[in-house]
């Protein structure tokens, strides 16, 4: 099946005095039908322009300096502008952070919903619009009477999914969802989530949701992009990235998870991430990594896959199975099993050194 | 679950705390804990005695707000603790900060230095206070000033309050407080707060705090605006601070799950009401209150095997309630009865280190609101004087 998103070596820089920032350096993946995935990494690792770079809303000084996007096949940075803009809502949708805050007080959600699709779809007469927003709310788990309400009266729940209903209007193809309950407690997050869940099932659409919450990604996607300094460090089903994460970057990240289950020692990543406007040659993790080699220095890894573990008939290539990571270490024969246990011992001896 | 308690004591009812399983509902308004006969061994340093602010506005229809309903806590300097308080926006966690930090004047019930009212504190206990209780805010953005290097919010303190004779006096007393919170002073002095991450600005700002030795730190959402790889720095700090310098640790947050991780004891707050507290073990592990079940419940575990369950069905009887009347999580809450929509529930004590306000669990004791930190781990260790070392999260 052909994948309805794929992103090819998208480079997006911020021009400054200073220098270009590289915010998103050659990023690859794909995205099939109604497929869910996550895209994690701390602030400044690029997730947010890869969504602002999809949807073509980079604005100078940022530039897309090279790469394709494409959707069913064709580049979204060969259509023109005109074209591009249906695109915009009708086949790619995005949720963003302060989504919410972006609703106008003083105008009724009906009047800001019909602006949505108001531009796609001139034909409709007054009582479908309303039938329309009717059935939208109701997908969303909102009364009908919110169409009727002004945004400044309702919770921050319920904006956010008056947001989802106006992205969902025209059953985009893909839903792009940037830290959409960020600004939102546990309990009006899951059901927001949960809403976003069931409406994009519903649709068929797929759905990259962007953040830093691995709770959230644990639970909602299907596949997780791990993004470091405005590149990929490794991609996996969300099973086999929680179990056995292969970059020494995603190990690092899996451990400073804090949970509720155990009490831990805090760990988080030592060092700072590096500066986009040189960063480092090589890999760029490997100021940081503690398995850094010679070879990290100088040459790039690229994402590659990592085997099933040795003695494991089934065969990798099976979507719950997939796991890509850029790391030289893989091509010392090492595989995630050998990896986890690499790191593990690493810690063992960082525990003890600090004893 | 109760009989995993995090406490070692074997004495399983102690006289003190006996008496008070039997006390009913506190109808007293002021009535000062540390009066009550032989409680507790020490004053403390802050405590909040049946303090409830309300907030009124409007100019036409004039609206009241209660922001904080009768909330009592007790802030002990023998045996540094930390409490974690949780709840969602609006429901008090801030005001119930600014209170104790004397910002904020309660509408009722009082909160006292080391006994004294704050109210009537002398300009020279008024600069103790203010040496001693610390507070760390939620935005380590907002508080620089960007035209000046980050040294400036070291020196302001150290001349306010006279806390060195010399330059070198001064450079080594931030040198010290630097290296508490584990940053390098060539990666921040003599920079500007723009060039720091908001990781380091945090622990900076805990590092001035620490400049006045002080017993207490008020955290108030100290790691909500930064990135979550850099939470555990901040966090571990703060831990360190508890664990080696013996500061006690208020932490206010809404995240239940670095509020389990850093707390000893833990207060949950809805709607302006402690609605469980307790041990943080206990607490977390098994929830009494169904909005900390809730609460615990909506959390997403880092787990993909572990399911997100769906958000219960608030019950028929309890979308009947009226604001204002009774329990005030009923409209929302999935086991509400009759009771709970004309009743406001008192505080129940359901273990030794475990209170909830909820009448699921009316057939236990009533634990009077100005004894409510009393199921607090350090302070039950207090009351039974079992003097054993329970405070704390293993190293």
């Amino acid at each position: 099946m052909a994948p309805v998103l794929e992103l090819r070596n998208l480079t997006t820089y911020f021009r400054t005095r200073r220098g270009s920032v590289k915010a998103v350096n050659g990023v690859s993946f794909s995205l099939d039908a109604g497929q869910r995935m996550g895209l994690i990494g701390e602030s400044g690792s690029g997730k947010s322009t890869i969504a602002l770079s999809i949807m073509r809303l980079i604005r100078p000084p940022g530039e897309i300096v090279a790469g394709e996007v494409l959707l069913d096949g064709v580049n979204l940075f060969d259509l023109d502008d005109d074209s591009m803009r249906r695109v915009r809502l009708s086949e790619i949708a995005l949720v963003s952070q302060g989504a919410m805050n972006s609703l106008n007080p003083v105008i009724r959600v009906r009047e800001q919903m019909e602006d949505g699709f108001r531009n796609h779809e001139h034909s409709l007469s007054r009582e479908a619009r309303d039938a329309r927003i009717r059935e939208l709310l109701e997908r969303v788990g909102l009364p009908r009477e919110v169409a009727d309400m002004y945004p400044h009266q309702l919770s921050g729940g319920m904006k956010q999914r008056v947001c989802i209903a106006i992205a969902i209007s025209l059953s985009p193809k893909v839903i792009i969802a940037d830290e959409p309950t960020s600004a939102l407690d546990v309990v009006v997050q899951r059901r927001v989530m949960q809403t976003l869940r069931r409406v994009q099932e519903e649709l068929g659409s797929a759905v990259i949701l962007i953040g830093h919450d691995m709770g959230l990604m644990a639970q909602f996607a299907d596949k997780v992009g791990v993004m470091y300094a405005g590149e990929l460090m490794e991609e996996a089903a969300v099973s086999r990235l929680f179990n056995r994460p292969a970059h020494p970057y995603s190990q690092i990240l899996m451990e400073s998870l804090p949970s509720l289950d155990t009490k831990e020692m805090f760990r988080g990543v030592g060092g700072a991430p590096p500066s986009l406007l040189s960063p480092p040659p090589g890999c760029v993790f490997h100021p940081r990594c503690p398995f850094v080699m010679e070879r990290c220095r100088v040459e790039k890894p690229l994402l590659q896959v990592v085997d099933a573990p040795a003695g494991n008939g089934d065969t990798p290539a099976r979507a719950t199975e997939m796991q890509r990571a850029a790391c030289h270490l893989l091509d010392e024969g090492e595989t995630a099993d050998s990896l986890a246990h690499r790191h593990a011992a690493n810690n063992d001896a960082n525990r003890e050194a600090t004893i | 679950m109760s009989a995993s308690m995090s406490t070692p004591m074997s004495t399983p009812a102690p006289n003190a705390a006996g008496q008070e399983l039997t006390g009913r509902e506190s109808t007293g308004q002021t009535s000062s804990v540390q009066k009550s006969a032989g409680m507790q061994a020490s004053t403390p340093l802050l405590q909040a005695v049946d303090v409830t602010k309300i907030f009124t506005g409007g100019i036409v229809n004039r609206t009241e707000t209660i922001a904080l309903d009768d909330f009592s806590l007790s802030i002990y300097t023998d045996r540094p603790s930390i409490i974690s308080v949780v709840g969602e926006s609006g429901s008090g966690k801030s005001t119930m900060a600014r209170m104790l930090l004397g910002l904020e004047s309660p509408t009722g019930g009082k909160v006292l230095y080391k006994g004294e009212d704050l109210k009537s504190l002398s300009s020279r206990e008024m600069q103790d206070f203010r040496r001693e209780v610390q507070a760390v805010f939620q935005d380590p953005f907002g508080v620089y000033n960007s035209f000046y290097k980050v040294d400036h919010v070291f020196n302001v303190p150290i001349r306010k309050f006279g806390l060195a004779k010399s330059k070198t006096d001064a450079r080594n007393l931030i040198l010290g407080v630097l290296d508490a919170v584990g940053l390098r002073p060539q990666e921040t002095l003599g920079r500007y707060p723009h060039q720091l991450s908001g990781g380091q600005r945090q622990r900076i700002m805990v590092a001035r705090a620490l400049l006045l030795n002080p017993q207490l730190i008020i955290a108030d959402e100290p790691v909500s605006m930064i990135d979550a790889s850099l939470r555990a720095q901040v966090l571990d700090t703060l831990r360190k601070l508890n664990q080696e310098r013996g500061i006690s640790l208020v932490y206010i947050t809404h995240d239940l799950t670095t509020a389990y991780q850093i707390g000893s004891d833990i207060i949950v707050l809805y709607g302006g009401k402690a609605v469980e507290l307790g041990a943080v073990d206990d607490v977390v592990k098994a929830p009494q209150h169904p909005y900390t079940q809730l609460l615990v419940s909506s959390i997403p575990r880092p787990d993909p095997s572990l399911q997100w369950s769906d958000e219960p069905e608030s019950s028929a009887i309890g979308q009947e309630a009226k604001k204002g009347v009774g329990c005030n999580f009923a409209d929302r809450c999935p086991y509400a009865f009759d009771r709970c929509i004309v009743e406001t529930p008192p505080l129940y004590r359901i273990g030794e280190h475990q209170a909830a306000t909820c009448f699921l669990h009316a057939e236990k004791p009533v634990l009077p609101v100005e004894k409510m930190d009393h199921v607090f781990v350090r302070n039950v260790a207090q009351l039974t004087s079992a003097g054993k070392e329970t405070v704390g999260p293993q190293a």
